[in-house]
């Protein structure tokens, strides 16, 4: 009895040790030691102050993301299109970047609102084309996504191509005043990070201790009883969406105006599906979600690290972070996991017609 | 070459560019037939196209490459089947994180067969049948993957509405509770038809890399899982009517390059959004309140079939879990 509850108190390592085995598995498939892997991970990601800064540069539009996401799961959704709106909000800040000149300050302000509203748009429409439409937003908001990159592709390589001809590669840089301050040569943006853990912060009061956070909650555990009970889920579901989307879109202006000096081809490059990993392994519960974005963080910019030393592609970064959700989310739950199914024979039927 | 060579020519490509997709859609259509939905696709096509060009490269054995995309799927398929069923996780989530995952698979355990040329499958007409007018070039002058596609699609078509295991099938996806009681084991039905529709979607990726698209390179495929998820909506869980959506498809592709060449001052990335935007626009037709206002609008003896054509209803216990105990 002993040995059982220790194992039950340990047991949420284990899909993670899994997750481990299976990537050095594959590392090894590829003639490349699990320990160079480590070493490069630890090196890319605290070898120095700049890797340190890389990380957390990284880090602020996935927990961007990932607490607008922390909402839309409340309620029940599943705002896969979190992606397209990052995209959305980095192509508002270039806009307003490119076009509009005042001083600093009123720029970023302009550049942050606008990148806020468009995110809010384009995840108001997931929400108006499920609340009017029918159409489940995992469809629509994946096909949102993909108009966002297209648009953005269209974007780079007509309108806002720069002077010196089209590349596919980008918009000219930004004005020196439209770009968030950083600190030191990094790529980190300090002010970012701390709206990161405003929003973090906001979405921890707003589900725990107000009635809208209550009224998204029974939204999302029985939409037909909230109903009953009077919850618009009409009103709820849009709110919740355009939260997520605007704060999505507050990190896509981080990636143009801090990571980026210039709207990119891949501006996103799969932050909002990774946001949707971190909130998924998380259980949705808001305090795990920053160290998850933070580990996710630090495995993506490590895999990057190996990439570059050993010529590996960095999606292994993605594999590690896949495997590791995949596994918690199957072999996680204890409880579940081992309990004994009993055996019951179907109901004998009497079927009344042949009486 | 006469105009209407030419015609017939592109038809032909697009029956030719559909057939992967309307294997997927098959392979789908059964599983979430039966109340289980692998939302995977993506991912699993991605990871069989690499898997099946790999192993038809390296074996110089096509139906070898075929193969090891099938089990590919269906391993894929058996992963979200025994976390929803056994496990009791979400199905959702897990075919998510397993298409995110078949895609980052895909792109690492195939990095070093990018861009390089392999085993392709070859054209084979049918004699006599070929020679027909019209059809003949558009479905019997193609190759082997083109017939199994259209033959999977009858198949699929009879088995379901057809026969006796197929009405259990459609019995565990409408009311598990009736068909258990009737003494189906609920549950085995479920995996049985995951792992035939894991199959499938496997097969079609593996089309791709060996038949459609040839090769392989990072992404070959993504995106079209989504799209035939979509089509499977759009098709009313009918196999019929799903191939008819992903010739549909094929043909607005075509269309939209046509298009791109009579207007050249609009911007081609442009035409790439049109899969996109058509997306949203037949789920929106499917689903939306206000097609079914208009079919009330409408004279009453065009009700029916209007509302036939245009409107679908999924599985009742589609994405339902289903305890026996």
């Amino acid at each position: 009895m002993k040995l059982r509850s220790w194992i039950k108190l340990t047991w949420p390592g284990v899909p993670i040790l899994m997750a481990l085995l299976v990537t050095s598995l594959i590392l090894i498939l590829f003639h490349t030691s699990p320990k160079t892997a480590l070493v490069a991970m630890v090196e890319g990601s605290f070898g120095d102050q700049s890797k340190v800064l890389q990380v957390l540069a990284f880090l602020v539009p996935l927990l961007l993301s990932a607490s607008g996401l922390l909402v839309t799961f409340t309620a029940g959704l599943w705002n896969i299109g979190v992606e397209g709106q990052i995209i959305i909000g980095a192509i508002m800040a270039s806009w307003v970047a490119l076009k509009i000149d005042l001083p600093t300050p009123f720029q970023i302000t302009l550049e942050l609102i606008a990148a806020m509203a468009g995110g809010a748009l384009w995840a108001g429409l997931v929400a108006l084309l499920k609340t009017r439409g029918g159409v489940n937003e995992i469809f629509s908001g994946l096909a949102l996504n993909n108009i966002a990159i297209i648009l953005t592709n269209y974007l780079i390589s007509s309108p806002w191509q720069p002077p010196e001809g089209g590349t596919f590669r980008g918009t000219q840089p930004f004005a020196e005043n439209a770009l968030l301050p950083l600190f030191g040569e990094s790529r980190f943006s300090p002010l970012s990070l701390v709206l990161a853990l405003i929003a973090i912060g906001m979405v921890v009061v707003a589900l725990r201790g107000t009635f809208w956070g209550l009224k998204l909650k029974a939204l999302g555990k029985n939409p037909k009883s909230a109903f009953l009970l009077g919850v618009s889920s009409e009103r709820e579901l849009v709110l919740a969406l355009m939260f997520c989307g605007a704060l999505s879109g507050l990190g896509g202006a981080v990636r143009v105006l801090s990571w980026f000096d210039s709207l990119r081809q891949s501006i996103s490059g799969g932050i909002g599906f990774l946001a949707l990993l971190v909130v998924m392994l998380s259980a949705f519960q808001a305090y795990l979600v920053p160290p998850i974005a933070l580990f996710f963080s630090i495995v993506l910019m490590g895999s990057t690290t190996l990439h570059l030393r050993t010529g590996l592609h960095p999606s292994l970064g993605g594999i590690l972070t896949g495997v590791m959700v995949l596994f918690v989310l199957l072999f996680g739950d204890y409880g579940k996991l081992f309990t004994r199914r009993r055996k019951i024979n179907p109901p004998i039927v009497q079927d009344s017609s042949h009486e | 070459m006469n105009e209407f060579d030419q015609l017939l020519k592109t038809l032909s490509s697009i029956v030719l560019q559909s057939s992967p997709l309307i294997l997927a859609v098959c392979g789908e259509t059964i599983t979430e037939r039966a109340g289980l939905i692998n939302l995977s696709l993506d991912g699993t096509m991605l990871l069989a196209a690499m898997t099946g060009f790999i192993v038809g490269l390296k074996t110089n054995n096509l139906m070898l490459g075929f193969l090891a995309a099938a089990i590919v799927g269906m391993f894929f398929a058996l992963i979200v089947a025994f976390g929803s069923i056994r496990l009791k996780q979400s199905q959702v989530a897990i075919g998510f994180v397993l298409t995110l995952l078949g895609d980052d698979l895909s792109a690492f355990l195939g990095q070093n067969f990018t861009r390089i040329r392999g085993p392709y499958v070859m054209k084979l007409g049918i004699p006599i049948l070929k020679d027909i007018p019209i059809l003949g070039p558009l479905f019997f002058d193609q190759d082997i993957v083109v017939y199994f596609a259209f033959i999977m699609v009858g198949l699929t078509w009879w088995f379901l509405f057809r026969t006796q295991p197929g009405l259990k099938l459609r019995g565990v996806g409408e009311r598990p509770e009736a068909a258990f009681a009737r003494g189906v084991k609920v549950n085995r039905v479920r995996y049985i038809y995951a792992l035939v529709g894991g199959g499938l979607v496997g097969i079609a990726g593996a089309a791709y890399s060996l038949d459609v698209k040839l090769g392989w390179s990072e992404g070959h495929t993504r995106g079209l899982g989504w799209i035939a998820l979509a089509i499977v909506i759009f098709g009313g869980w009918s196999p019929i009517r799903g191939a008819v959506g992903a010739l549909l498809f094929g043909g607005t592709k075509a269309l939209a390059t046509v298009l791109q060449r009579t207007f050249p001052q609009i911007s081609v990335v442009a035409f790439n959004a049109i899969p996109w935007v058509l997306m949203i626009a037949v789920l929106l037709v499917s689903t939306s309140d206000l097609t079914e206002r208009f079919i009330n609008w409408m004279p009453k003896t065009w009700r029916r079939p209007l509302r036939r054509f245009l409107r679908v209803s999924a599985p009742t216990s589609l994405g339902v879990p289903f305890g026996e105990d």
